[in-house]
Parts: structure tokens; sequence; C-alpha cells
């Protein structure tokens, strides 16, 4: 018998939109709703709304709350002003992921975690291990919060409709604690996972339904309509954003994950950092490359991948892009492969299926 | 038009199966393009390739998923529809016409009286749906 699946306060309404529900890390949750393609482009070119209230809360105060961030994660957490959020690893002991978050500086005492939905336990207990003997608090607050993204290029006209807060002056990676929206105390963050601009409001579940009605019809004529995980997961490939199981785990590290930026080995020891600093020192062996399939059928997640009848692995997402009309995907490399342009095969039901490196990310948005 | 023509024999895995003298043409139904989304890719088989009933055939794949093509009977494939390989939104626009798959020549005609007719096809996905 199959644990039953947790549902978000939008259960019901999913639903009523004709959401198409799926098993996502213990979560129903909806895949789509009118499909996948349209859901994308929205996002692409008007706004999406998602529901996911899925991902996980975990909250660290106290006087150590700096050091302990310091410790267990790879970016520098020092560098993070009041209200500054920035991309991070949750570090395992040999510098490889117990995690991917988002860490957001409320105060030098105070800081708050987005975390996958499939990882909270792991994260909350590898955070405690590591308080052990700090002055910190750590809370997993995941039940607490219910948490909606606004995405898209018309996703900040929409929001401003809604409130006298002057949005404009909340940049990329800043939040503002407690806006108000529809009389609702909100967090909100100009954050997402689509490539596009766009922000994402956490607040209390049982307004969850309220807050979600009113931001479709504030959107309706901007063309804002109801998004699922199906359209996240090809909005957040063409931006070569990594996903957790996929591209990274506790075998990848961030600087195979082509994820050197996250990782600031200068800002002292931490988790990790001795593995991190001879990879850099010695060259990486291996990294992840984007690739464009020279041939009109998709390839998919775990298909095989060969270069001159050798096995290099298999696709850690692959997927059809619904906005370049190509199909594309992600997989780790011997490093002496990755070169833009290096020709391969990934075997598709037994058929060698040519394909080549290219830049990534495959799509990026025009700076407003 | 319905959405399950009555001129066809339906499978329990959504393909439909048209039948002229000792050839069958065959797609899959309105309710399978629905659930699949935009189809971007069909997989077929080679002209000349024999099938048992309920084989793998190909494939027909969305943006979020590959899903397989069973074939409604035994027999040989005489035609495949050569147009979806550029144009696979036609099994999304025109299930039943310009969106079929392969003609199937059978070997044995007795296996279309286990087929669905549509009436039992339609009262099938509604019992699904429940």
């Amino acid at each position: 018998m199959s644990e039953q699946l947790k549902l978000t306060a939008l259960g019901e309404t999913h639903r009523a939109l004709g959401g198409k529900m799926v098993d996502f890390a213990g979560w129903e949750m909806p895949v789509q709703y009118t499909g996948l393609i349209p859901e994308h482009m929205a996002v692409r070119t008007a706004a999406g709304l998602f529901d996911v209230s899925h991902m996980g809360e975990i909250e660290v105060r106290g006087r150590d709350a700096l050091r302990l961030m310091q410790l267990i994660t790879c970016n520098d957490v020092a560098k993070l002003a009041d209200r500054q959020i920035h991309y991070s690893g949750l570090m395992t002991e040999q510098g490889t992921f117990v995690d991917d978050i988002l860490v957001h500086r409320l105060h030098v005492e105070h800081f708050f975690c987005c975390v996958n939905a499939s990882n909270v336990d792991k994260d909350f207990a590898w955070f405690q291990q590591h308080a052990a003997g700090l002055e910190v608090e750590v809370l997993n607050s995941s039940s607490a919060y219910s948490q909606l993204a606004l995405q898209g290029p018309k996703a900040v006209q929409i929001l401003q409709t809604l409130t006298d807060f002057d949005l404009s002056t909340l940049k990329y990676y800043w939040c503002q604690p407690e806006i108000e929206f529809f009389g609702v105390k909100v967090f909100l963050t100009r954050t997402g996972y689509t490539g596009e601009d766009g922000f994402e409001l956490y607040f209390a579940p049982e307004h969850t339904v309220a807050i979600w009605e009113g931001l479709m019809r504030a959107g309706k004529s901007e063309g804002l309509i109801p998004a699922g995980l199906g359209a996240r997961n090809t909005l957040r490939l063409e931006a070569k954003m990594a996903l957790y199981g996929h591209e990274i785990d506790d075998t990848t590290t961030p600087l195979e994950a082509d994820l050197g930026w996250i990782c600031k080995l200068s800002k002292g020891e931490f988790l990790g950092s001795d593995v991190l600093n001879r990879q850099k020192a010695e060259g990486l062996k291996r990294k992840l490359v984007g690739f464009e399939v020279d041939d009109r059928v998709p390839v998919r997640d775990g298909y095989p991948i060969r270069h001159n009848g050798q096995d290099l692995g298999t696709v850690t997402s692959g997927s059809p892009s619904p906005f370049l009309k190509k199909n594309i995907g992600l997989a780790y490399f011997p490093i002496e492969l990755t070169e833009i342009g290096t020709a391969f095969h990934v075997l598709v039901r037994g058929r060698e299926v040519p394909a080549h490196v290219v830049p990534t990310p495959f799509y990026k948005r025009a700076k407003g | 038009m319905s959405n399950y023509p009555d001129d066809c024999y339906y499978t329990k895995d959504h393909e439909w199966i048209r039948v002229t003298g000792d050839t069958g043409r065959v797609g899959i139904t309105h309710y399978a393009q629905e659930s699949l989304g935009d189809v971007v890719y069909v997989d077929l088989p080679k002209v000349g390739e024999s099938y048992q009933s309920g084989d793998p055939f190909g494939s027909v794949e969305s943006v979020k998923a590959v899903s397989e093509l069973f074939i409604p009977v035994s027999g040989e494939i005489v035609e495949i529809n050569g147009q979806l390989a550029d144009a696979p939104e036609l099994v999304n626009s025109s299930p039943y016409d310009e969106g079929w798959m392969v003609t199937v020549k059978f070997s044995n005609t007795g296996e279309l009286d286990s087929l669905l007719s549509s009436t039992e096809y339609e009262d099938f996905i509604k019992e699904g749906k429940l």
C-alpha cells in the first residue's frame, strides 16, 4: 500500500481548473492544466502562476546563525545584506550536494531557506546535526507556509496593481517581508525557477485559495494562466537550472555541476571545502554540459550517451524545448569532451541519435 | 462528428482500427491524444515488419512523456503515415483521419471480434474516469 499523498491547500482548485494531478515527491501536484506548451509559452511571453507549496522551508535563528550557514553551505553568506537572497548548495563532507537551496538573509540572526520537497527531512536533520553546540535554533517551518510563484515578463505589472509598495525597488534576488496582498501578510521574494523575471509569495496556508484566485483575477487581462510542474521543468531546463536528483545529488560537486559561481572557496573552511579546493587545484575530470539533438526525436532523462562507441553515462535531463523548438538536454561529460560543438550520440530505443555540445543556458531572457 | 466514430474498432490501450478488406488503418483515439497533450514526435515501424496483436509497434511523444503504441491485431505493416514525421500534431488535430499511423494486413481476421465497438470503448473510458 502506498503512502497517502499530501495535498496543498489548492487541491480542489487544481482539479476544478482541469489540472492533471501526479505524485511528485509525495505530493499530489498538477503537472499541467490546459497543456504544457501553452503554459510554458505563457511564462515566456506573459505570465504563469504555479502552486509550489510542496517546497520546504527551514529557518535558522540565533547568535550563531551566520556561523552555521557558513559552515554547511558553499556560497558566501557573509556577502548577503539584510533582505538579500542567494542560490547555494547544502554540502556534504565530501563537497557534494545534500540539496540545492535558496538562502534569504532576513537579518544577521535570521536566515530563511527554501529547500526541495523531497529533501526537507534530510536537510532539516543535517542543519540540526551541525547546529549542535552552536547558539542557534533550527526550525522546519514547511507546514507553516504555502508558496506561489508568479513568473513571466508581466509578473511585475500584475503584482503592482495589488500593492502600494513600489515593486521596482525590489531587485532580482531580494525580498520584502510582510507586504499585504488581499489583507494577508506575504513574504515576497523576487526569485523563480523559470529563467524569467517573477516573484515567489510565502504566506500562511489558510489564505492560499484567496491569494491564488486574487492573483488570477488581477492577471487575467495580461494573459496570466495557471501553470503546472510540467512547464516548470521545461522552463528551468531551458534556463539550465539544476534539478536535484537529476543534475545534482550527493555524488556531484558544485564545480562539476558548472556551479562554480556558488562555490566561494575564498570564504574559509566549510563542509567539503577541502575536497573542493583539491578538485579545483587538480582540475575537473568531468563537467555538466548542455546539448542539442540533431534529430526530431526527443531524448529523455536516463537515455545512454555514446562517444566513438564508448559509454559516457546518461542524460540527466532531456526534453523537447517548447520555446526553442529543439530537443535539448544536460549530461556529465569527461572534461576533454566538453568543448562546444563536440559531436556524440544518444541511444533512443536502440537507435544512435546524433547530438552536439552547445553553449548554455539554452535560453536567456532579454534584460528589460 | 463523434469523438469515437462507429466505423472503427477500439482497444483498451486507446488505439483504433478501421478495416477495409483484409487490411486496417491504425491510430490513437481522441481520448488518448487529449491525455497526451501536444504530440511532438511519432516513432513508427518499417513497412514489412510483422507483429502479434498487443505487441508494441512504435511510440508517440508529448513534451512530457513517451507512450508506447500497441497493435490491435496480428499482421504485417504494409504502409506508414510518412506525413507524421513533419507534422506530428496531426495526431492531435485529426486523430482518426490525417493522424493515422500504420496500415496492417491481418493474419487472422477473427481477432477483430475481441476488440471493442465505439459504444463499448466510450463506456470503458467513462468507467476509467469515475
